[in-house]
């Protein structure tokens, strides 16, 4: 029935320009930069071991990714810390 | 006063560029422009059968860059439209027969003479592309709401900036509204968040303008074209008029858009 009234109606099936331009996003932002997927994944590693050195970070919880707006591209990258208890600053030996 | 080089460009091959050149440089010159067009497409010339002018090809672009003939003997005049010239390319030469600083040359010449030089593109980046950016005033850059062609504009603007004639104007050809409202077409909108660049006109999806090019008479000489329409409105916005963009609706009635679900639904 719901299928039957989505038809008569004309309701999005699935709606594939939400896709395409998710997908777009993505592949223009990498175009843009010439910074493959790849490469942004070593940049990661090499930041988390420069980090790491002077503070206490959320390994598993580091974000790097590159956002755009407007024709602007940005290199954003989310370093959680591990949050010391008390608030006291703790160095990892 | 001296005229505006506009350059029609858009990367991905069979996007529009040569329909949208013609039936622009047909409204410009129908709204009293002097105007001259350039098939910059060498060794793949289209400009002149897009435009019904075919059969009066003496000389080309090549022949002028080289000396063999003037610029005005290479000039074809347009009968419909009397202010309305196209210079065609040469046909069995390629891209490297000109350059870059030869195309400026060529454009300085014409600026004197007329409102506005239109340079067709070449699809793709190369020598062709070079060469139809180098004397460009204005780029514009023309697509369809499809992922390979977005992402080769996006592309061609890129380059277009580094080479400071951006920002590059987007003409969005073919658009099917209907595809549109369903979510399987990328809107303008849409086009717009991911391009980031001004919007100069929406050509809609319009089956009339095969006819026009199979009868070699753009769809902007046309009245009642839909898609004429558009182009018409994109050159009275290059001339700087403030031109509503046209609602995209079909014209088609309730009934007819109900009965055509339930043949849908039927199929």
């Amino acid at each position: 029935m719901q299928n039957f009234l989505d038809r008569l109606f004309g309701r999005p099936p699935a709606a594939s320009a939400k896709t395409a331009k998710e997908r777009l996003q993505f592949v223009l932002i990498h175009d843009r930069t010439d910074l493959s997927p790849a490469v942004l994944e070593t940049l990661k590693d090499e930041i988390i071991a420069v980090i790491s050195k002077h503070v206490d970070i959320v390994r598993d919880g580091v974000e790097i990714s590159l956002t755009q707006s407007q024709r602007e591209n940005k290199l954003v990258a989310n370093i959680p810390l591990v949050s010391a208890p008390g608030g006291s600053k703790k160095r990892r030996r | 006063m001296t005229g505006t080089v506009l350059t029609v460009t858009s990367g991905k091959g069979g996007v529009g560029k040569t329909t949208a050149t013609a039936n622009i440089a047909v409204a410009l010159a129908a709204a009293g422009g002097r105007v001259v067009c350039i098939d910059g497409d060498i060794g793949l010339r289209n400009l002149d059968v897009v435009m019904g002018l075919e059969n009066r090809i003496v000389y080309d672009l090549v022949d002028v860059v080289e000396g063999r003939a003037r610029l005005r003997q290479a000039m074809i005049k347009d009968k419909r439209l009397p202010e309305l010239n196209l210079i065609p390319a040469a046909q069995t030469r390629d891209k490297a027969a000109v350059s870059p600083s030869d195309m400026i040359k060529l454009c300085d010449d014409l600026r004197a003479d007329y409102d506005w030089i239109l340079v067709d593109s070449p699809a793709g980046i190369e020598r062709g592309f070079r060469n139809a950016i180098a004397p460009a005033d204005k780029v514009l850059i023309v697509t369809n709401p499809e992922v390979s062609a977005v992402r080769d504009a996006d592309r061609v603007i890129g380059l277009i900036e580094a080479e400071e004639k951006g920002p590059g104007y987007l003409v969005l050809n073919r658009v099917k509204i209907d595809m549109v409202k369903r979510g399987d077409m990328l809107s303008t909108e849409d086009v717009l968040d991911i391009l980031a660049v001004p919007l100069l006109g929406i050509i809609p999806e319009d089956e009339g303008i095969l006819v026009s090019t199979n009868r070699g008479s753009p769809a902007a000489l046309d009245d009642k074209s839909r898609a004429g329409q558009a182009f018409r409105n994109i050159a009275r916005r290059l001339r700087g008029e403030e031109v509503p963009f046209m609602p995209l609706e079909d014209n088609r009635g309730f009934l007819q858009k109900l009965a055509s679900r339930f043949a849908r639904t039927g199929g």
